[in-house]
């Protein structure tokens, strides 16, 4: 299963290498990281997407708690949140078939925002299976380059989240 | 002042009063700034040395370790040793030379991004851009090395800015405000544990390296004396618990003691404190402790449930923690099961065949222990000669056995020595080593005689790599490949050790001592151990004594990788 991690860290130079070096050390796997200012200007948030079971998420949250630079890890795989990716595509497209291309851009409430004599590009947003779904559609159409920001994520209403702290919580009994 | 004055102030104000370092181009400013100081730097022979015994000072007294290196191949250099102290939670400073920032990233002379290549294995890093924040890194990497779980902080000072000047501002304070490591444990989980001490029949204290870290051998002690339960110890854990005490079982593990492994088996509450329930302890996980409910105390939330899964996790300082169990423990009613334990370490005891016309390794580390009355503090190389040192001389204080338990570094144990001695002159030191790991670093025989640090290396010299012929004996159809020290052309392809043609040894360790000013001994009949070893002690001067030991002896009892700790090969 995916979990959604989400990260604030110091806005130092190295800590993404930390967090990256540490996930692919030990091995976890990432979906996805994306990373930004956050409305603290000396600190960046992280949105990570972890393939793993419960117990290998336990140890990414713990292990990426110990690294001095990261303020706070949340677990958002659990609680109401908004996940968004964005996603630039380029498509092959003959003339004579742009319709049936802007027809899909259209149901996916996608853009196009650029346009050549033999391609189109489509700029869409949306959740990681949203934009797996329209992939999908534009496949037959012939699909020259995929750009993805990855996932980023921010809970729902007025919480963060929920459980922020770091380092002194204690893992919940197994 | 100038930036490496800065850093020499910034030391003086953690208390630092000796490192360890080598100095070069990058690093110059900072040595000129040192030579002026009374702050003892002692010169090893290699940058691994200098990490090495920096790491043994730590170990030996509790302190941060403070290492120094230049840029470049010193840097990396150190790297063996950041990653021991890393494994094995020794707090150090490491200070790295580093090329003018404006040229960081040109394959400068003497460049390596050393903050790159360490970042797995250091628990902070800095690089140093602005003189300004040399006084508060310094407090910083001091604070995080020693608190919490501790662990290796490098600073990489560049050389511009080890010469700029800057106003020396000190904050009173550290604030850091992604580090707040626990100390005290949650209070309803102590509870839950106590309650489940309580009922406990067959209750079981495995016990690691983080009870020495956080001082806690005291209320260790105090809560097993009290409520009568046994105590096993890694490796790391040895002298959190008085070896001679009735109650401790011996080390648990891959080389544990029948008692202690057929504890873990039986038991049913395992109280886990200051371990990391590390494969060499564990064996197969799935047969480890399986009648047991688990309770894991440990400063590190990570190492919680990382490789067996706790009923009952207690994230705080093991001190802490034990104190307030302590408070709670009452004496309980498990005399059967500590009586069945004491009755299977009396039928099963560490043991060796004794009659014999060559000297046994283990003879050697028992007479160690009887002329240094278990007061030495002990270093260990890694291999055969680790686990003898663990199982035949048994500690009753902490910080006294220093090895490198989780990367199994040979090479460790006589820098390591060097570190100690120079944090205790008064005491004996006794690095017990093998003919291969004492070869790797055997340059700081320079370091012993010129600062005059009397250590003693006792070489149990069987001419092998002994823990790898072991394995190589046991699971390898006897082919000893490439772990004879005396391997020459002229070696048949498949040697199984029946060589008659070999040198005595290789190389001469007497002559070696001699060469640089130390003392040489060399001993091969097991009646002349003890007058040796007592010769040894009384020298003023760092003594080798070159024990030629029975070649092809083995460490048992032995679990073999992967399978389950009960399944106990006895030799």
């Amino acid at each position: 299963m995916d979990y959604t991690l989400s990260v604030l860290v110091e806005n130092h130079s190295g800590v993404l290498a930390r967090i990256s070096g540490l996930l692919s050390g030990r091995g976890f796997n990432i979906q996805s990281i994306a990373a930004g200012e956050s409305e603290d200007p000396t600190a960046t948030r992280i949105t990570m997407v972890v393939e793993g079971d419960q117990r290998v998420i336990n140890q990414v949250k713990t292990q990426v708690s110990r690294i001095v630079d990261v303020i706070r890890v949340i677990d958002l795989t659990e609680v109401p949140s908004v996940d968004r990716e964005l996603g630039l595509i380029k498509v092959g497209s003959p003339p004579h078939r742009r319709t049936e291309i802007f027809q899909i851009v259209d149901v996916f409430r996608a853009k196009t925002v650029d346009i050549a004599p033999d391609s189109l590009t489509i700029e869409v947003t949306g959740t990681t299976e949203k934009l797996d779904a329209l992939l999908e559609m534009l496949k037959p159409f012939g699909i020259w380059e995929i750009v993805r920001t990855g996932q980023i994520s921010i809970a729902r209403g007025g919480s963060n989240g929920g459980k922020g702290a770091k380092n002194t919580s204690t893992p919940a009994a197994e | 002042m100038p930036g490496a004055k800065m850093m020499v102030e910034a030391l003086k104000n953690e208390g630092v009063d000796v490192m360890f370092g080598y100095p070069g181009g990058t690093i110059m400013p900072f040595f000129d700034s040192l030579h002026r100081e009374d702050i003892r730097m002692i010169l090893t022979r290699h940058e691994q040395a200098a990490v090495h015994a920096a790491d043994g000072y730590a170990r030996a007294t509790g302190r941060v370790g403070v290492c120094v290196a230049t840029s470049g191949p010193g840097a990396t250099n150190l790297v063996t040793g950041i990653a021991t102290a890393n494994m094995d939670s020794v707090p150090l400073v490491l200070i790295t030379g580093q090329v003018p920032v404006d040229m960081i990233g040109n394959d400068a002379f003497q460049e390596a991004d050393i903050i790159g290549i360490t970042r797995p294995i250091t628990k902070h890093s800095y690089l140093i851009r602005d003189v300004a924040d040399i006084p508060r890194i310094v407090k910083e990497a001091f604070h995080i090395a020693r608190t919490g779980c501790p662990g290796p902080v490098l600073i990489d000072l560049p050389r511009d800015v080890s010469l700029i000047s800057g106003d020396f501002v000190c904050p009173a304070d550290v604030n850091i405000r992604g580090y707040a490591p626990a100390v005290k444990g949650d209070s309803q989980a102590i509870q839950k544990a106590m309650g489940l001490v309580r009922g406990a029949k067959r209750p079981l204290i495995y016990a690691g390296g983080g009870v020495i870290r956080s001082s806690a051998s005291q209320e260790l002690t105090a809560f097993a004396r009290k409520t009568g339960i046994p105590v096993t110890l890694t490796l790391m854990g040895l002298g959190a618990f008085p070896g001679t005490d009735p109650l401790f079982l011996g080390m648990l593990g891959m080389h544990g003691t029948a008692a202690a492994n057929q504890a873990v088996c039986q038991c049913d509450l395992l109280i886990a404190v200051g371990a990391r329930f590390d494969d060499r302890v564990t064996g197969k996980v799935s047969e480890f402790a399986p009648k047991a409910k688990i309770i894991h105390i440990d400063i590190e939330p990570a190492s919680i449930g990382k490789n067996v899964l706790a009923d009952l996790p207690v994230v705080g300082n093991a001190k802490d923690v034990l104190l307030e169990m302590l408070q709670l423990a009452e004496p309980l009613a498990v005399e059967s099961w500590v009586r069945r334990l004491m009755d299977l370490k009396q039928d099963k005891p560490l043991r060796y065949n004794r009659d014999c016309s060559v000297i046994k390794p283990q003879y050697v580390v028992e007479k160690i222990y009887e002329v240094t009355r278990g007061e030495a503090i002990i270093t260990t190389e890694v291999g055969q000669n680790q686990i003898w040192a663990a199982h035949y001389y048994p500690y009753d204080h902490p910080r006294r056995f220093l090895s490198s338990g989780g990367l199994g570094t040979m090479g460790y144990g006589f820098p390591a020595a060097i570190g100690a001695q120079i944090a205790f002159p008064d005491h004996i030191t006794f690095d017990i080593a093998g003919d291969g790991s004492i070869q790797m670093n055997i340059q700081e025989l320079a370091t012993a005689v010129l600062n005059e640090v009397p250590v003693n290396v006792a070489i149990l010299n069987n001419g092998y790599l002994g823990m790898v012929r072991q394995w190589q004996e046991l699971f390898f159809d006897k082919a000893y490949a490439f772990s004879c020290l005396m391997q020459r052309p002229s070696c048949p392809r498949q040697c199984n050790g029946s060589c008659p043609e070999r040198p005595p040894y290789v190389p001469d360790f007497v002559k070696l001592a001699e060469a640089y000013g130390a003392v040489g001994m060399r001993v091969d009949k097991p009646e002349d151990v003890e007058g040796a070893l007592r010769e040894a002690v009384n020298s003023p001067k760092p003594v080798i004594l070159d024990f030629l030991v029975a070649r092809e002896e083995n460490v048992f009892p032995m679990v073999p990788a992967g399978r389950g700790i009960n399944e106990i090969i006895f030799g």
